[in-house]
């Protein structure tokens, strides 16, 4: 498998940068430990994830016998799939996208020099720092029917004429989690992207403007080009984590029963954890699958890396 | 004519004056965007809990109170969740420190066989979160007996967590000119002399932002400690909180009081290294 830059990278480090060369019994001295614990507490759960989908377990999580593919079999003709693989995609794809384009549009204000910038950059930092699973409570509260300040603000604003069940009414609440997704998404995302605005020189801009391109010009001509690198990480990154999330649907689909709002974390979870089944085997057979969607996503955003390190080079 | 002429840089120079009004008018409704969700939190926290859950809700409270903080600091199971939280935090990120700094020194400096192999296994780390390996983790720790632990939250905390450090402290290792630790060779230091002595002092800022991050997600982790912690007295901030609104009851401005306990400290750790973040970002987590 190949690993970001070091392609390149350790060939060019290795003439340059490296000291000199050790043996393998030092390197084992200076990477053991972090060895062990990556061997152990990373790669021996995945290990684990894959026996147990092989694996039939009772309900108390104890392993009764091999199930060869059965799990695999169970897992996908479940009914609830395809409703659970339209939600996933809905999810990631609706948060990610609407991450991205008022990230770029946050980033783009925060670059600019004003007089309290500090703080506004402080604030932005908040549901970033926050626990996912608090934030998630928070607007659990917030979307309430009766107790939500949301539906009394949208009532005072005259956007609606009465209150909507955000959070009960199936039409309203995978909007409603996305609409949390992309709140805890924006910060992250912002500062990646204000990150890549920095690292364009000023002597570009400059030369646009004397040329006298406009403002919007120089946005579409000059700078979204020289973030591409920045946006497709961006894309890359917040897909996974946005497929890997969990405390958002977890909080606020929780009053709901049933698959009907899950997505394949969540409904994976609850094969394992809440179903009145508990069937280990199932779940992990579903994790698996998760890996395995998430592995792909790992080679799409190593390519990505590599095509940028080969750019800089 | 003279008016054609003027009339750009006029209106330059309106727009030049407007920014300066402009911007933060446009500012404080950022602020106010990304903060009103918590000041919620924060004034539903400070009055009784009959009003948070008052038909129609209102923003400021009728009556203040601070009862819901009170009653939460002087729970003894409350106690228990911060102690719990606290104690994660700070061991998974003393073990990242002591796990991460030798390694990224290592892969920053030396070349040796199986640098890649390592480094890959790294980004593989970083793209797997323990959320899609629950099912195998449960496994694991199912299998150890340490079910019910807090080194089993430990453990998963530091492991997933060296991969981003690494990256971070190595980018830093990197940028420092080899001829220093030449000069600390030729004095006869060792290798590991070096690092601690000369070498991790240069690299502070990263060390600081480091260090920062693996606390903040040992201190935000819900998923595994909600998994593999039923006792009550043994659960972390972020678990324990959810008890305080349940089927059952609905202590909103006592969850929101230990909420705030819980993100307050975190938030201004984070604030502290804005700086640093997008120099972590850019040889961090983009790389």
């Amino acid at each position: 498998m190949r690993v970001p830059g070091t392609q390149a990278g350790a060939r060019r480090s290795g003439r340059r940068r490296s000291i000199g060369t050790a043996g393998p019994l030092e390197a084992l001295l200076w990477l053991g430990p972090a060895l062990v614990l990556i061997l152990g507490v990373v790669v021996y759960p995945v290990i684990a994830l894959v026996t147990s989908s092989f694996g039939e377990f009772s309900i108390t999580g104890l392993r009764k016998g091999d199930a060869g593919l059965d799990n695999y079999a169970k897992f996908l003709t479940s009914d609830d799939l395809p409703k659970v693989i339209g939600n996933t995609v809905v999810w990631v794809g609706a948060v990610v996208l609407i991450t991205l384009v008022l990230s770029l549009g946050l980033a783009q204000f925060l670059s600019k020099e004003f007089i309290g910038r500090r703080v506004v950059r402080w604030a932005v930092i908040v549901p970033w720092a926050a626990a996912l699973v608090i934030t998630s409570q928070l607007f659990r509260l917030m979307f309430d029917y009766y107790h939500g300040i949301i539906n009394q603000l949208l009532l005072g604003l005259g956007l609606i004429r009465e209150p909507v069940d955000w959070l009960g009414n199936p039409q309203f609440t995978m909007p409603s989690m996305i609409a949390v997704g992309v709140f805890v998404s924006i910060p992250f995302t912002a500062y990646l992207f204000l990150a890549g605005l920095n690292g364009i020189p000023d002597d570009v801009y400059e030369a646009a403007s004397i040329d006298g391109a406009r403002a919007w010009q120089v946005y579409t001509g000059i700078t979204l080009p020289l973030l591409r690198p920045a946006i497709l990480i961006g894309i890359v990154l917040n897909m996974i984590y946005v497929f890997n999330s969990f405390p958002i649907i977890w909080i606020l689909n929780g009053s709901n029963p049933g698959y009907g709002n899950d997505t394949l974390i969540t409904y994976m979870y609850k094969l394992a954890f809440r179903s009145a089944d508990h069937d280990v085997g199932l779940s992990a057979a579903a994790g698996v699958f998760n890996v395995l969607l998430i592995m792909i996503a790992v080679a799409v955003y190593l390519r990505f890396v590599n095509w940028r390190e080969e750019k800089r080079a | 004519m003279t008016a054609s002429v003027t009339a750009p840089r006029r209106r330059l120079r309106g727009w030049k004056g407007a920014r300066r009004f402009v911007l933060p008018v446009g500012g404080l409704l950022v602020i106010a965007f990304f903060l009103f969700p918590y000041a919620v939190m924060l004034l539903d926290a400070l009055r009784p809990d009959s009003q948070v859950l008052a038909t129609p809700p209102t923003f400021w409270p009728s009556t203040w109170s601070l009862d819901a903080f009170a009653s939460v600091v002087g729970n003894e199971t409350f106690q228990h969740w911060l102690r719990n939280s606290l104690v994660v935090a700070f061991a998974a990120t003393a073990i990242v420190v002591v796990v991460a700094v030798p390694a990224a020194y290592f892969t920053a400096r030396f070349s040796f066989r199986g640098r890649i192999l390592f480094l890959g296994l790294v980004v593989v780390t970083q793209m797997f979160a323990p959320t899609s390996l629950v099912v195998g983790l449960y496994r694991e720790f199912y299998e150890l007996k340490l079910i019910n632990t807090l080194t089993a939250l430990i453990l998963t905390d530091a492991a997933f967590n060296i991969a981003f450090a690494l990256w971070i402290l190595q980018g830093f290792f990197r940028a420092i000119p080899r001829e220093i630790e030449e000069a600390a060779a030729i004095d006869g230091a060792g290798r590991f002399g070096t690092m601690i002595r000369i070498m991790l002092p240069l690299t502070r800022p990263g060390l600081v932002t480091a260090i920062t991050f693996t606390f903040i997600a040992a201190w935000n982790e819900y998923v595994v400690a909600l998994t593999l912690i039923q006792d009550e007295q043994l659960k972390p901030l972020t678990v324990g909180v959810s008890s305080y609104v349940t089927q059952y009851v609905q202590n909103w401005a006592q969850l929101f009081a230990a909420s705030l306990i819980a993100i307050v400290p975190v938030v201004v750790l984070f604030a502290l290294i804005e700086k640093h973040l997008m120099g972590g970002l850019t040889s961090g987590a983009v790389k």
